[in-house]
């Protein structure tokens, strides 16, 4: 069976043009990194901010051309740097952004947000975009009505379920969720996670899933690839990575990682205490 | 006698529709050199109660409270200046999103180093020579070469250190830090919190966090307050709550931690409240 999404030395180099004072110079983001998720699975790509996780999550998402290497979907190779990509290939492939509160225009109502990508990508009749919309609307949690409604009238929770809504109204086979949850709220990220999960239950979708936190990687991902400094440092399966992970990069995430479990608070609170009483008056 | 000592304060806002309560007698008291967590989701008026302290709640917000005192001092009536003597200074305060709390025109040193000349009466010599200082006890690298930075040339971590730093530039008794890692990675996260604790067990501070992250309060608290819709749930020690939490929220809070998660699905707090509902 092909991968959905693979990627083989994935490059990417931005330029920083020169000023007055500083020469122009190369960044390599992402160093060669190789992937591929097969369908109806997930891989999380884990590592802190400057890493290169978003700069390979736009690649895949078909935002921007890599600077080399091979990017494939459904086993045909894409390279948007030659040639545009026409609606049936942005159909395929959507994305979710980090910040619901941004990524939603303030002045377009929700009905529109959803149909827009209908209108540009297929010629959908009116009544019927609507119809889908609606439905969708309530695939995701939300109701029918809310379709006139603006952006302003939802929460954070309710802005990221429409912003999931808008990347599926096209029957993608790939999702591109970037930091999806890292904004909300605990209780609201866990609704979202499950909605994420039936979601892909039901419509057999493939996540490509970016975080830095790793107690949602644990919940989500299947695969999870740790990168740091544009280089994947560690790739398996999420219970090799979690049982034994072997990179100290991989392992100093894991110890920033809080730790919600009773016996370790338990000698927090001893180790605080015999500081204390330790320490002169 | 606590340091600073609150009960049955209640916020009201005057908005187009109403008056609307944010805040619903609520008791919060912090003991020196003591770490007091106040967690919430968003809207559970966790930010609302402690903004009222340092009296930073615009004019529509109506403040009431049975008692309100700092050290013994009474806050509610207390004449501005005396107010802005404490505040800023006994008081201090740090906020979420680190590159937004500073001033984007001016660099790092010179708003430390205004802190300490305005507030403290310093030299510019002095006031030079103490933001170092201050600079070296959060954790800057190369202090010196950062006072000339403007916070644009700072990744989120390091302005948070300098918030840090010009909170503690006038060695308070109480710090409040709202929500201090939620815009950073965790692995900025783990360095920031192990940096307030330091220091407030090297200045031997009282300090109180505000956060909606169950993962922050194991790892910092010495005692919690549960906050939901601007009431109080739950007070506890923190190895109490987190081993046999009373409040069927503080449980709801508890098993939406996604390492709580039993099987496939992530118990959610309304899922929670529809279960003790049928009980």
């Amino acid at each position: 069976m092909t991968a959905v999404v693979e990627g083989r030395a994935i490059v990417q180099d931005y330029h920083v043009p020169g000023g007055i004072l500083a020469k122009a110079r190369t960044v390599r983001a992402l160093k060669g990194v190789d992937f591929a998720v097969p369908k109806g699975k997930t891989l999380a790509i884990v590592g802190e901010s400057g890493s290169g996780k978003s700069t390979l999550a736009r690649i895949i998402a078909l935002i921007d051309a890599p600077s080399g290497g091979e990017l494939l979907l459904d086993g045909l190779p894409v390279d948007i740097g030659k040639r545009r990509p026409d609606s049936a290939l942005r159909s395929k492939v959507q994305m979710v952004f980090q910040n619901p509160y941004g990524s939603l225009n303030p002045r377009q109502k929700i009905g529109n947000v959803l149909t827009e990508p209908l209108v540009i990508n297929t010629d959908t009749p009116a009544a019927e975009r609507r119809d889908r919309a609606e439905a969708m609307l309530q695939k995701v949690g939300l109701l029918p009505e809310h379709y006139n409604r603006y952006p302003h009238m939802f929460s954070g929770g309710q802005r990221q379920r429409i912003a999931i809504a808008r990347a599926l109204m096209l029957n993608p086979s790939l999702l591109v969720l970037d930091e999806p949850v890292s904004a909300l709220d605990l209780s609201v990220q866990a609704q979202v996670l499950n909605l994420l999960a039936d979601l892909q239950d039901e419509l057999e979708l493939t996540y490509v899933f970016v975080s830095h936190d790793l107690s949602v990687v644990r919940y989500i991902a299947d695969e999870v690839m740790v990168i740091s400094n544009g280089e994947a440092v560690e790739q398996g399966t999420r219970d090799q990575i979690f049982a034994n992970p072997t990179h100290p990069y991989t392992q100093q995430l894991f110890n920033a990682t809080p730790v919600t479990d009773v016996e370790a608070i338990r000698q927090r609170v001893a180790r605080r205490r015999m500081a204390r009483e330790a320490r002169p008056a | 006698m606590p340091l600073l000592n609150i009960r049955n304060l209640t916020v009201r806002f005057a908005t187009a529709t109403g008056s609307f309560t944010a805040v619903d007698g609520i008791d919060v008291s912090v003991d020196r050199g003591e770490v007091l967590a106040i967690v919430g989701e968003s809207g559970s008026g966790k930010s609302v109660s402690m903004l009222a302290v340092m009296g930073l709640l615009p004019d529509t917000a109506t403040i009431t409270a049975d008692e309100m005192t700092y050290d013994g001092q009474d806050i509610r009536d207390m004449s501005p200046a005396l107010r802005r003597k404490l505040i800023g200074r006994e008081i201090t305060m740090i906020f979420q999103e680190p590159i937004a709390s500073l001033n984007p025109s001016f660099t790092v040193g010179f708003q430390i180093e205004e802190v300490l000349r305005l507030n403290l009466r310093m030299s510019r010599g002095q006031a030079r020579a103490r933001a170092l200082e201050l600079f070296q006890a959060v954790g800057i690298p190369a202090p010196e070469e950062k006072l000339k930075a403007y916070p644009h040339q700072m990744s989120g971590g390091q302005c948070q250190r300098v918030m840090i730093a010009i909170a503690l530039a006038s060695n308070p008794r109480l710090l409040i830090a709202d929500e201090p890692t939620t815009a950073l990675d965790v692995t900025i996260q783990k360095q920031i919190l192990d940096l307030l604790l330091k220091l407030q067990d090297d200045y031997d501070m009282a300090l109180i966090l505000i956060t909606h992250d169950m993962g922050v309060v194991a790892e910092t608290a010495d005692r919690v307050v549960v906050q939901y819709k601007g009431k109080k749930m739950e007070e506890a020690d923190v190895l109490s709550l987190f081993e046999a939490p009373k409040h069927a929220y503080t449980r709801a809070l508890l098993s939406a931690l996604p390492e709580h998660a039993e099987g496939d699905r992530l118990p959610t707090v309304s899922d929670y409240f529809e279960q003790e509902a049928s009980r």
